[in-house]
């Protein structure tokens, strides 16, 4: 467990310092993704520790998201002078890119599993 | 004990890492219990419920965000790591990415163009902020990514935080009903389109509704990850210089 942790911190600190060296816009954790990706296709068969640190630390992955939340405290402004622009954007763009994605995608996607089209609407 | 009392303890312990710590994760054992209560519902969204929760009680205690955050920090760091780890459920739909890999990357590319540019010329033609438009273009991607972006293009990095939140919840509970609506049928393409304009609270209603869709979406939700922050950076600087 504790090199399984060890791995991904590694890549992580990899991509940090990338990112930096060459003034990337990139986050630094994106280039560590790529960098781990890369290094299971290679090995193509995934150590069980790895994949289940890594499982663990996706379980609650929507927790880790609580604190920089918690920062809406400190835009109260900003969202009193914005909401309207933010609140419309983020729903009507939300929706359309949803809908845009998934009628191209069923026109682009092979028509072999035919099984897996669903019967019907819910 | 006395209301003086009472303040000074507060004082005392709004001061320590723990206090922080400790209020984050109850908060978010809350949320969860509310939403596994309302039968997973994705209005009792655990993340808003924590949020609002601990906005709450910093607001009636008076208590900084800073100071919260030297507690919250230990959680947030974790976001790095959990990003890097999110590789290796990509890993696992290698043998989906190599059957159709150019349609995948076609997908991708498109969803993540039209999802930050619809939402930038929406909330500029409302008459947002320049701040305000840096900070959702990046709304679709999973939030630790849309926030380094926001600070890379001259976001704000905790306004990005509630717009990510905010599109997720959007996606999960209005784009099945609008998908419908469309009359669209395919269970990967209905997977895809969510991971890529609602990222993991999409994905984790896409699972809910059916086990095809919700693979769909996390492939295209880590794609959209890397696409997103390999393009959006670029263009933005390229655009507005």
């Amino acid at each position: 467990m504790i090199a399984a942790f060890a791995l991904i911190l590694v890549c992580q600190l990899f991509g940090e310092v990338v990112s930096e060296l060459f003034d990337l816009p990139v986050p630094g954790p994106v280039i560590g993704m790529v960098l781990l990706f890369i290094g299971l296709l290679v090995k193509r068969k995934p150590p069980k520790v790895l994949t289940d640190a890594a499982d663990n630390l996706l379980i609650h992955f929507s927790l880790l998201f609580v604190p920089a939340g918690v920062g809406v405290v400190t835009q109260i402004d900003r969202l009193k002078g914005d909401w309207l622009p933010i609140a419309a954007a983020l729903t009507i763009s939300t929706l359309l890119t949803m809908v845009l994605t998934a009628l191209l995608m069923s026109k682009l996607f092979p028509k072999q599993d035919t099984a897996e089209k669903m019967e019907d609407a819910q | 004990m006395n209301e003086a009392d009472i303040t000074q303890l507060w004082v005392y312990l709004s001061a320590k890492p723990l206090t922080g710590l400790t209020i984050t994760l109850v908060a978010y054992a809350v949320g969860f219990w509310l939403y596994q209560k309302s039968n997973r519902n994705p209005i009792c969204n655990p993340v808003v419920i924590a949020i609002a929760l601990i906005a709450l009680l910093l607001n009636v205690t008076g208590t900084p965000y800073a100071t919260y955050f030297e507690g919250a920090q230990f959680v947030h760091f974790l976001l790095g790591p959990a990003t890097v780890a999110l590789a290796v459920p990509l890993f696992r739909q290698t043998a989906t990415l190599k059957r159709a890999l150019p349609v995948i990357v076609f997908g991708v590319l498109f969803g993540s163009l039209v999802a930050s540019a619809s939402t930038v010329i929406l909330a500029w033609a409302l008459g947002a902020s320049p701040e305000t438009l840096a900070s959702l273009a990046p709304k679709s991607v999973t939030t630790p990514v849309a926030m380094g972006i926001a600070d890379e293009i001259g976001g704000v990095p905790a306004l990005t935080a509630v717009c990510v939140i905010a599109t997720g919840i959007v996606g999960a509970t209005l784009g099945p009903m609008v998908m419908n609506k469309a009359r669209l049928k395919d269970w990967r393409a209905r997977g895809f389109a969510m991971g890529v304009a609602a990222h993991g609270i999409g994905t984790a209603r896409a699972f809910q509704v059916n086990e095809t869709a919700g693979a769909f979406s996390g492939l295209a939700m880590g794609l959209n990850t890397m696409a997103t922050a390999l393009t959006i950076p670029f263009l933005w600087h390229w655009i507005f210089g």
